[in-house]
């Protein structure tokens, strides 16, 4: 059978092979190559070892700030985004009423694209700051927590749905035997709840992370960075660099470089750890 | 009855949720029938009197913004890439699952890997090859979101195929049955469950994709998160007015998409985060 289907490569992979080709490897390989050169079209690139990595870190680059704004806005998501997708997870284990549509409800924002969410956020944010005289681009802490409250708005619902099919899929009995032995609620969502979940646990907090550090069109419809470039993520500051400032797209590769690896190593890391904490049922 | 003190909160709890879920939405559907100048000022009340301009907003927003151009973009490329994305991808992944080799391998950890890649990696360097390749218009956009969708995909289709008995098709190829036929016969149909939540995954991406098609078409054919993106412009004022009727206009077809998909869309997204 193996050595029949073999032949039919061409058929099953060729298509999808070239397309990976085309659209991620060999542009992966050559982002690569181009960091470590000086480049305005590929063609002209020349040679500058580590220069284009130097300047990443250099006083006019505001990588480090933009960095350093992502992680915040990172950790406060993924923290609060979980826990509140978790509560409410469990609220909807409770058999109570319109269960079906508070859940039609809370996943809706989710197929909204950031751009268009952006600019729902923008103009709410507004209307509340509007009575004090501000907007949202007046001070970056305004676009920090715009930022934040507007991820929670997007992911809370997503989130709710993957905890709510790992809490279903633990098997009624050793609920019933921990009822049976005297379990309180408490030790119940501690000892059995929480443990059980951990393969949610897992994939949740992979797609909150991987999506605060990559948030590129919200954080570019809600504030484009505004105020002076004090609320730009590491993504929109990579693009700025490509596309804003002639003579630093190398720089803007070796940013990107950079970023790959950062996101590479936190996700794979939290893979590794939460994977570990699962326990086999 | 402590327990049901608790669900009577709770329940409140969730009524509270869901009106702040609502209400974003809400807001931007009052504020597309009010005058541009009012809506920066007060965007929480209805449009009294003066205030209210009809659809006079959705006017000048497709006109400036060329949106029915855009959706019909934005339709043509995401219904081709995603059916070229489940084909191409199924069959793929059957094949690597089915020939294991050293070449079948690499390629699925390439596959793998490129799903935590950022886009900002490839952004620069993709948009070129497209270029050089002429693959810069919406036929050719189509070929890059099957080399983009397939990671993500092929890694879900193999997760699944991997559970499928191989007698059923060892049955179906001693009855005369060629690959292709066994695929397409006897594999694609077992695969459907898995197929519906690859095709909704990716159809949520690539309707709201921004930068892929901004980068690569954007000069020529706008979807419609370009087309919004481009209401803001490079000068000064955005006309709010245009801006909350484009918003409404690009919401309305996502809202009809999830309401009538709504069972499969959960339950799609479910499967697809376990199986990730």
């Amino acid at each position: 059978m193996n050595k029949t289907v073999k032949r039919w490569f061409p058929v099953f992979v060729l298509p999808t092979l070239i397309a990976f080709l085309i659209a991620f490897v060999i542009p992966f390989v050559l982002g690569v190559v181009l960091s470590f050169t000086e480049f305005r079209t590929v063609a002209d690139a020349k040679f500058m070892g580590l220069n284009n990595y130097i300047r990443a870190f250099g006083d006019d680059s505001l990588f480090l700030d933009s960095l350093w704004f992502t992680v915040k806005f990172a950790v406060v998501s993924v923290i609060g985004i979980n826990v509140i997708a978790f509560i409410l997870a469990l609220l909807f284990t409770r058999e109570l009423p319109g269960t079906n549509f508070f859940r039609t409800v809370f996943f809706m924002p989710n197929l909204i694209g950031g751009i268009v969410l952006g600019y729902i956020w923008q103009v709410i944010i507004n209307g509340v700051l509007y009575r004090y005289g501000y907007s949202i681009t007046s001070n970056p802490v305004y676009g920090f927590w715009g930022l934040v409250i507007l991820m929670h708005w997007q992911l809370i619902g997503y989130m709710m749905i993957i905890y709510i099919a790992g809490i279903q899929n633990i098997p009624g009995d050793i609920m019933e035997a921990a009822k049976v032995d005297g379990a309180g609620a408490f030790t119940v969502l501690t000892r059995i709840t929480i443990p059980s979940v951990m393969p949610s646990v897992t994939i949740c907090l992979f797609l909150t992370i991987t999506n605060s550090f990559k948030l590129f069109d919200q954080n570019l419809a809600l504030t484009a960075g505004a105020p002076g470039d004090r609320t730009q993520m590491v993504a929109l500051d990579i693009y700025n660099t490509f596309y804003s400032r002639t003579g630093f797209e190398g720089v803007g590769q070796a940013k990107a470089v950079i970023f790959f690896i950062i996101v590479a190593v936190i996700s794979l890391t939290q893979l590794y750890i939460t994977r570990r904490k699962e326990v086999e049922s | 009855m402590g327990r049901k003190i608790f669900n009577i909160i709770s329940f409140i709890l969730l009524v509270g949720f869901a009106a702040a879920f609502i209400f974003p939405i809400a807001v931007i559907l009052i504020n597309s029938f009010k005058a541009k100048f009012s809506i920066n000022s007060s965007p929480f009340s209805l449009p009294m009197g003066d205030e209210f301009v009809g659809l006079s907003n959705y006017e000048t927003g497709i006109k400036s913004t060329g949106f029915p151009p855009a959706f019909g973009w934005s339709l043509f490329i995401t219904v081709f890439s995603v059916a070229l994305i489940i084909i191409c991808t199924s069959m793929c992944a059957w094949y690597i699952v089915r020939v294991k080799n050293l070449f079948t391998g690499a390629l699925y950890y390439a596959l793998v890997f490129s799903m935590i890649v950022p886009f900002q990696m490839v952004m620069f360097t993709m948009s070129k090859t497209a270029n050089f390749l002429h693959l810069d218009n919406p036929l050719g956009i189509i070929f890059i979101y099957l080399g983009f969708g397939a990671g993500l995909s092929v890694f879900m289709f193999t997760g699944f195929i991997k559970t499928v008995p191989l007698g059923i098709e060892e049955a179906a190829t001693i009855d005369g049955c060629s690959p292709i036929q066994t695929f397409a016969l006897i594999v694609f149909p077992i695969l459907k469950p898995t197929a519906v939540t690859v095709a909704i995954l990716n159809t949520m991406w690539i309707w709201n994709d921004y930068l892929l098609p901004y980068l690569v078409i954007g000069s020529d054919y706008k979807t419609i998160p370009v087309a919004v993106q481009y209401l803001k412009g490079g000068y000064g004022s955005v006309d709010m007015g245009a801006m909350m009727a484009m918003l409404v206009l690009s919401v309305i077809p996502v809202i009809v998409f999830y309401l009538s998909g709504q069972k499969y869309i959960i339950k799609g997204v479910a499967a697809g985060a376990v199986k990730g």
